[in-house]
C-alpha cells in the first residue's frame, strides 16, 4: 500500500501542477479576451485578408482569404528550405570529404571554413548577405548577363523560365521510368540472390530515366522552350526585367546564409560518419580482393550512411526551423506573412501563434517519426 | 601512362626544373594580383588565364617522387602533392589565396580609415572604421545613458572576478565550489544585474543587503563554531531589517536627502552587454531545468515521463522566433490584466525554456550511455533515487556530455540576436539601428564584419574551452 502511494503521489502532484498552470492561463486568456471584446475561434481564416505579399508561388492578392495567405507563407517556407537543403547538402558533403583529405591545404581550408561559418550567428550572416553583400550588386540596367541569359542584380536573380507544352505527359513518363527502375532493381536483386546472375541495373535504369522523357519529347508532343528575361525601361531611370523567373534578393540572401551555415554542421556529420567506420573494415575488404571503388560502395558507404543520416536529418530540420529568420529581412515566409502581417491585422494572437507553432511542430514531429522508423530499419541486427 | 619516369635515381635531373616551374607559376599569379601585371598578355585570354596552373602542375609533377631522401621535399610531397588531383587542388588553393589577399588587405587595413569623427573623414576606398569607433559605445551599451555606463562595467568586472574564484580556491575550499557556482554565484549575479544595472529606488535594498552581509561576515569570525549556524541564520536578516526600517534611511530617501542610482528601464539596455546578460541568465536557468526534464523523461512514473516528453518535443519542434513571438504577443494574454512582466524577463524565460529542452536531450544521451551496472551498483549500496543520481549517475553522465552541452550553450549565444523580435536590441540590433542613421548611411559592411569578429571570438573561445574541459575530465572507462 505504502509503495503504491509512493508511486502515485508524485504523479498526481505533477498532474495537478500542470493542470493548475494551464487552468490559470486559460482562465486569464478568457478574461482578457472578454475584456477586449474578441471571441476565440478560427473563423477568421476564411475572411478576406486585404494585404499583399510580394513573392508568392501560388496566385494570391488581397482579395483572397487568410487561409490562402497562410498557404503562401507555408509554400515560401518550404521553397527556401528545400533550396537551402539541396545546397547545404552539396557543400556539406564536399567540405566533409575535404576535411578528410590527405592534402594538408585542402584539409585546413575545409577546417577553417567550418570553424568560421559555424561560430557566427545565422541572423548576422543573413543580414550580412542581404544588407551588405547583395547591396553591392549592379542595378538592373548595368547588369552583365552570365552566359547571356542570367542576370544577377540588386533587384534579384533573373533566370530563364521553362515554358512547357504537355507537361503532364513528360511527368508521367518520368514517373513510369522511376517505377520501372524500382521494379528492375528488386528483380535483379532476386535474380542475384537466387541464381547468381548479374544484370547491369545502373545502365538500364539510367537509360530508362533519361530515355523515356526524351521519347516523350520526340513522340509525346512535349515541347520545352525558354523565356529569357528582358530589360524593360519603365521611366527614365527605372528599369525592370520582364519575363523569365525572378528570384527576389531576400530569397537569395536567405538561401545563401542557410546553406553556408548548415553546411558546416553537415560537413561535421559526414566527417564523423566516414571516420566512424573502423579502419579494419577497409583493410578487410581490401584483403578479400575488392577494388577501391567496391570497398567504398559496398563496405564503407553503407556503414557510414548509417551514422551520417540521422544527425543530417536533424540538421535539415534545423534549417527548416531557421528559415523562420526570414522575417528579419522581410522574405514573406510563414512567420512574416502569418504571424506578422496577419496577426497585426486581426489581433488574434493566440490563434495565429498556435497555428504557426503547430505547423512547425507537425513538420518536425513527422520527420522525426520517419527518422526513428528509418533508424530502426537500418540498425545493425545483433544477436 | 607515364611521360617521364621519375625515380629515386634520376629525380635530381627534374627537381630543379620542377622547383623553377612552380616558382614561375606562383610569381606570375603574384605579379598579376599585387601589381596587376599580366606577364603572359601576348597569349590568348583563356591560355593566359590557365597558364600558371599548367606550369605549376608540371612543376609539381617533376618534384613528385617517393622517398627522395631529402626531408623537406618528402614532407611537401606527402602533404600537398600525393597525386595529380591533389596537385591541382593545391595550386588552386594557393592561387585563390594570393588572388584574394590584396583586395582583402586593401579594404581591411591599407585603404581603411579610422581617424576623425564624422562620415566625411572616411575618404579611402576601404573600410570606414571611424563608424565603428564613433558608435562603439552604442554597440556595447545600447541606449544605456553614457553617464551611468560605469555601472555595467563595474558589474561585469566584479562578476568576472567572482567567477574566477574557482581558479584560486585552495584545496580546503574546493569541495564548496560546486555549491558556490550552482547557487551562490548565480544569486549574486542576479542581484548585481537586477539591482545595480537597473538602479532606481530598489538599489537601496541591494546596498542594505550588501552592508548587512558584509558586517555579519566580518563579525562572524569572532563567533564560536558552535553557534555559527544560528548566527548566520538570524543576524544578517535582523541587520537588514534594522537598516531598512529602524535606522530610517527610507525617510531620508523619500525626502531626497540621499540620491540613489538613476533608474534605467530594460528597454534602454542593449548592445553587447545585453548579449552577455541574456546568455548568462539563460545559461544559468536552462541547465537545472534541462537536468530535471532529462531525469523526468527517464522516470519510472509514466505520467511524469509523458509530460516531460511532451514538453521537450514541443520546444524542440518549434523555431525560437515563434517562441519569442509567443512571449511577446501571446504570453501577456495568459496573465491577469494588472500583471506586467518585463520584456527582458519574458525573453529570458522563453529562451531558457527553449534551450532547456535541448539541454535535456543532451543530458538524456549521457544518462543512456551509462552502463546499467552503475545503476545496479548504486542501488545495491542502498542508495535511494536522489542519492544515486547526485553521487553516482549525474557526475558521470555530465562528464560524458560536455561537448553536447557546450554546443547547446554556443547555440544559445548565437540565438541571442533573435530578441529583435520583441524589440530588444543587442549588438546586431544596434547595428541595424546605426545603419539607418541618416548621417551614417552605407556602412553596413563594416558593422557586420565588426559584429562577426566579436561573435566569432566569443564562440571560438567557448568551443576551445569546452574541448579543454572534455580532455581534462576524460577518464578511462
Amino acid at each position: 500500500m505504502n509503495a503504491k502511494f509512493k508511486k502515485i503521489i508524485p504523479q498526481l502532484l505533477t498532474l495537478a501542477f500542470v493542470a493548475l498552470v494551464f487552468g490559470f492561463f486559460s482562465y486569464n486568456a478568457q478574461l482578457n479576451m472578454e475584456n477586449r471584446g474578441i471571441s476565440f475561434g478560427y473563423g477568421f481564416l476564411s475572411q478576406e485578408s486585404s494585404f499583399d505579399v510580394q513573392f508568392s508561388l501560388i496566385e494570391y492578392d488581397g482579395s483572397h482569404s487568410y487561409f490562402r495567405a497562410y498557404l503562401v507563407g507555408l509554400l515560401n517556407t518550404i521553397l527556401v528550405s528545400v533550396i537551402g537543403i539541396i545546397f547545404a547538402t552539396i557543400i556539406g558533403v564536399i567540405v566533409g570529404i575535404a576535411r578528410l583529405s590527405t592534402n594538408l591545404l585542402i584539409n585546413r581550408a575545409a577546417a577553417y571554413y567550418v570553424e568560421f561559418f559555424r561560430n557566427i550567428p545565422l541572423l548576422l550572416q543573413i543580414f550580412f548577405w542581404y544588407f551588405a553583400a547583395l547591396r553591392a550588386l549592379p542595378l538592373p540596367e548595368d547588369a552583365e548577363p552570365i552566359f547571356g541569359v542570367i542576370f544577377l542584380t540588386i533587384k534579384g536573380l533573373f533566370i530563364p523560365a521553362f515554358v512547357w507544352n504537355n507537361l503532364d505527359i513528360f511527368l508521367y513518363s518520368l514517373l513510369a521510368a522511376i517505377i520501372a527502375t524500382i521494379v528492375i532493381r528488386s528483380y535483379s536483386k532476386r535474380l542475384r540472390e537466387n541464381e547468381g546472375k548479374h544484370i547491369p541495373v545502373l545502365y538500364i535504369s539510367l537509360g530508362l530515366v533519361i530515355g523515356l522523357p526524351i521519347l516523350s519529347f520526340l513522340i509525346g508532343g512535349v515541347k520545352l522552350s525558354f523565356e529569357i528575361p528582358e530589360l524593360v525601361q519603365l521611366a527614365k531611370t527605372s528599369f525592370r526585367f520582364n519575363g523569365g523567373l525572378g528570384l527576389p534578393p531576400e530569397l537569395i540572401a536567405l538561401t545563401l546564409a542557410l546553406a553556408l551555415y548548415t553546411a558546416t554542421f553537415i560537413a561535421e556529420c559526414v566527417r564523423a560518419g566516414i571516420q566512424g567506420v573502423s579502419k579494419g573494415q577497409k583493410e578487410a575488404a581490401a584483403s578479400i580482393g575488392l577494388t577501391p571503388n567496391q570497398v567504398l560502395k559496398l563496405v564503407i558507404m553503407p556503414q557510414a550512411l548509417r551514422i551520417i543520416i540521422p544527425p543530417t536529418t536533424n540538421q535539415y530540420l534545423n534549417l527548416t526551423k531557421n528559415s523562420s529568420l526570414a522575417a528579419a529581412i522581410a522574405y514573406p515566409d510563414l512567420v512574416l506573412v502569418f504571424a506578422g502581417t496577419a496577426l497585426m491585422q486581426t489581433g488574434r494572437a493566440i490563434e495565429i501563434v498556435s497555428i504557426t507553432m503547430l505547423t512547425y511542430l507537425t513538420l518536425s514531429v513527422s520527420i522525426s517519426i520517419l527518422m526513428n522508423w528509418y533508424n530502426k530499419k537500418i540498425a545493425i541486427k545483433e544477436k | 601512362m607515364k611521360i617521364v619516369n621519375i625515380t629515386k635515381d634520376n629525380f635530381n635531373n627534374y627537381l630543379y626544373s620542377g622547383i623553377l616551374l612552380i616558382f614561375i607559376s606562383i610569381l606570375d599569379v603574384f605579379l598579376n594580383s599585387f601589381f596587376s601585371i599580366n606577364t603572359t598578355s601576348f597569349l590568348p585570354d583563356f591560355l593566359s588565364f590557365v597558364l600558371p596552373l599548367i606550369v605549376g602542375f608540371i612543376g609539381l609533377y617533376f618534384i613528385r617522387v617517393e622517398h627522395s631522401g631529402i626531408k623537406n621535399l618528402d614532407i611537401i610531397n606527402k602533404n600537398i602533392n600525393t597525386n595529380n588531383f591533389n596537385a591541382v587542388l593545391t595550386l588552386l588553393i594557393i592561387f585563390v589565396i594570393i588572388k584574394s589577399l590584396p583586395p582583402f588587405l586593401s579594404w581591411f587595413i591599407i585603404d581603411a580609415n579610422i581617424a576623425g569623427d564624422s562620415k566625411e573623414s572616411c575618404t579611402g576606398t576601404g573600410a570606414c572604421w571611424t563608424y565603428i569607433k564613433i558608435w562603439l559605445r552604442r554597440f556595447i551599451y545600447g541606449m544605456y545613458p553614457n553617464a551611468e555606463q560605469w555601472r555595467i562595467n563595474l558589474s561585469f568586472i566584479s562578476l568576472t572576478a567572482l567567477g574566477l574564484v574557482g581558479f584560486f580556491a585552495t584545496e580546503k575550499y574546493k569541495k564548496y565550489l560546486t555549491l558556490y557556482y550552482v547557487v551562490i554565484y548565480p544569486f549574486i549575479s542576479f542581484l548585481f544585474i537586477y539591482f545595480f544595472i537597473s538602479g532606481g529606488r530598489i538599489f537601496f535594498d541591494f546596498s542594505y543587503g550588501i552592508i548587512a552581509a558584509a558586517v555579519s561576515i566580518i563579525l562572524g569570525f569572532f563567533i564560536p563554531n558552535k553557534f555559527k549556524l544560528y548566527y548566520f541564520l538570524i543576524v544578517p536578516i535582523t541587520l537588514y531589517i534594522l537598516l531598512k526600517y529602524v535606522f530610517f534611511f527610507e525617510e531620508y530617501i523619500e525626502l531626497g536627502m540621499i540620491e540613489g542610482l538613476v533608474w534605467v528601464e530594460t528597454g534602454a539596455w542593449g548592445g553587447l552587454s545585453l548579449t552577455f546578460i541574456i546568455s548568462f541568465f539563460c545559461l544559468i536557468f536552462c541547465f537545472p531545468i534541462g537536468m530535471a526534464l532529462a531525469l523526468g523523461r527517464r522516470s519510472d512514473f509514466p505520467l511524469i515521463r509523458y509530460i516531460c516528453i511532451g514538453f521537450i518535443e514541443f520546444w524542440r519542434g518549434v523555431p525560437l522566433i515563434t517562441v519569442l513571438f509567443m512571449s511577446s504577443v501571446m504570453f501577456p494574454m495568459f496573465l491577469p490584466q494588472d500583471v506586467y512582466v518585463d520584456k527582458l524577463v519574458r525573453c529570458i524565460i522563453a529562451i531558457s525554456l527553449f534551450e532547456a529542452a535541448y539541454v535535456a536531450e543532451v543530458i538524456r544521451g549521457g544518462l543512456q550511455a551509462l552502463p546499467r551496472g552503475q545503476y545496479d551498483a548504486a542501488k545495491s549500496l542502498g542508495m535511494g533515487y536522489w542519492k544515486m543520481h547526485i553521487f553516482v549517475i549525474l557526475p558521470q553522465a555530465l562528464k560524458l556530455v560536455i561537448p553536447g552541452i557546450a554546443n547547446t550553450f554556443l547555440a544559445l549565444v548565437k540565438d541571442t540576436p533573435l530578441i529583435f523580435v520583441v524589440g530588444l536590441l543587442e549588438i546586431v540590433g544596434m547595428l541595424n539601428l546605426a545603419k539607418t542613421n541618416p548621417e551614417w548611411l552605407g556602412f553596413a559592411m563594416e558593422g557586420y564584419v565588426f559584429a562577426a569578429i566579436i561573435f566569432w571570438i566569443i564562440c571560438y573561445a567557448m568551443s576551445k574551452y569546452s574541448y579543454n574541459l572534455e580532455i581534462k575530465y576524460k577518464t578511462e572507462r
